[in-house]
């Protein structure tokens, strides 16, 4: 016989499993697949598990909220000197001091905010009051279609149309989940349009001018849009 | 070496750990002063911690991508000791006693995640950077897939830091990382099938 020898007695080792690999093509698979269904995996387990996320609160004080600013220095509220500036396209020019804008009709609402980003925080408690109601001391000219917002952080504005800015629930809030608004969400007081993302949000108020027509604001100036509809803009939905 | 000591990781896979390791740290820091609203209030200077976050990012991945490449094909033999399970790593993972090789079951799964996260941060990361710019790259699940890895990865770390430094049974081989050896009795009965050189 020329075939060699064969040691049947002498028990052989299973293969080993190449599960290494396995959990390795499997984890880079879900992340990458999960930019397709990660946000709607996440808004229907984030209900579920909203008393975890409001335990772990006062250790991890995101509330889904995180903070954006485009410059060195986040701008500080001192009331003052703050002025709401009404200016523009107007008969009479205004200037509210914080008091004056709060003695203003005051309304509420609750709302979700989206960034564009892609995170959202639901159900915010908003207080302060309906542009329209700061508008009309300064009386707008005809020939004025839109406004622009100018924020303290510089050279941060944006632009609504006229009929944007009178959407139902657009609001110029000063109060936020009940207490007077953060500075890191824009103290003393931001636009609020849930319908539009939030960089169409401005914080840090401290101008409002009505203008021809609506232009580019910082972010549109860098490629997004103007018309900042939730879903329907920035590439989303469309 | 001394007597009584067995090499257990060599240069190379110390330093892929320790370039991991620094970079995650240094990722994590810069990462929560944009994420954690009290800190990103803080610091405030959003746009530079931005590029700092994502040029950090860009090196982290190189130098590792560099440590892989360079080592040709030592690390090779690793990735391969890491991927096999034998029967005595499945009944480890059950929770039963089994002697286990140079890596046990838990560390080669940990390797593999490990791996895989780095690879998944890199691409979520790029898609918030470029996405920025342009709408074709924008996903509105990025920020979820980012964070998500940061928040399973915080939460891999808080159990690696454990067994390597408090849990009496396993820190000592904190040493096989920091010296490259351990004692050959602690070896011999946390890895016994292991067969040092």
């Amino acid at each position: 016989m020329d075939s060699p020898p064969v040691n049947r007695e002498q028990p052989t080792e299973p293969e080993p499993h190449r599960y290494g690999r396995g959990v390795f093509l499997a984890t880079v698979a879900a992340g990458v697949t999960s930019l397709y269904w990660g946000k709607a995996a996440w808004d229907s387990v984030s209900g579920i598990i909203s008393p975890v996320a409001s335990a772990v609160a006062p250790i991890l004080p995101t509330g889904g909220w995180r903070i954006y600013t485009i410059s060195g220095h986040m701008p500080v509220f001192d009331p003052a000197t703050w002025r709401l500036e009404i200016g523009g396209l107007v008969e009479q020019p205004v200037s509210l001091s914080y008091d004056q804008l709060r003695a203003l009709p005051h309304v509420e609402q609750v709302s979700t905010f989206h960034c564009v980003t892609g995170w959202t925080v639901k159900d915010v408690h908003w207080g302060g009051v309906r542009i329209n109601d700061v508008l009309n001391a300064a009386k707008p000219l005809a020939a004025g279609h839109a406004l622009r917002f100018v924020s303290m952080e510089v050279p941060y504005v944006d632009y609504l149309t006229l009929p944007q800015a009178e959407l139902h629930n657009v609001m110029l809030a000063y109060e936020m989940d009940g207490r007077p608004l953060p500075r890191e969400h824009g103290a003393p007081v931001r636009l609020i349009i849930p319908e539009m993302y939030g960089y169409k949000n401005v914080k840090w108020l401290q101008g409002i001018d009505v203008v021809q027509q609506a232009a580019s604001g910082y972010w549109e100036n860098l490629g997004y849009d103007r018309d900042a509809w939730v879903g329907r803009s920035n590439g989303y939905g469309l | 070496m001394r007597a009584g000591y067995v090499k257990r990781f060599s240069p190379v896979e110390r330093l892929l750990h320790w370039v991991n390791a620094i970079g995650f740290f240094f990722l994590l820091a810069t990462g929560l002063i944009l994420y954690l609203p009290r800190l990103s209030t803080l610091v405030s200077r959003r746009q530079e911690i931005q590029y700092i976050h994502f040029w950090g990012g860009v090196a982290w991945l190189v130098a590792l991508a560099a440590v892989v490449l360079l080592s040709g094909r030592r690390l090779l033999a690793t990735a391969r000791e890491l991927d096999r399970f034998d029967e005595d790593d499945l009944r480890w993972l059950r929770g039963g006693k089994a002697p286990q090789g140079r890596f046990n079951a838990g560390q080669k799964i940990n390797a593999a995640l490990t791996a895989a996260f780095a690879i998944l941060f890199g691409i979520s990361g790029l898609l918030l950077w470029f996405g920025e710019q342009d709408t074709r790259l924008r996903f509105a699940s990025t920020v979820i897939l980012h964070d998500g890895l940061m928040y399973v990865s915080l939460a891999l770390l808080v159990g690696h830091l454990y067994l390597a430094l408090i849990h009496p049974a396993t820190r000592h081989a904190l040493r096989g990382m920091t010296l490259g050896n351990v004692d050959a009795e602690w070896a011999a009965q946390h890895h016994a099938k292991w067969k040092p050189e």
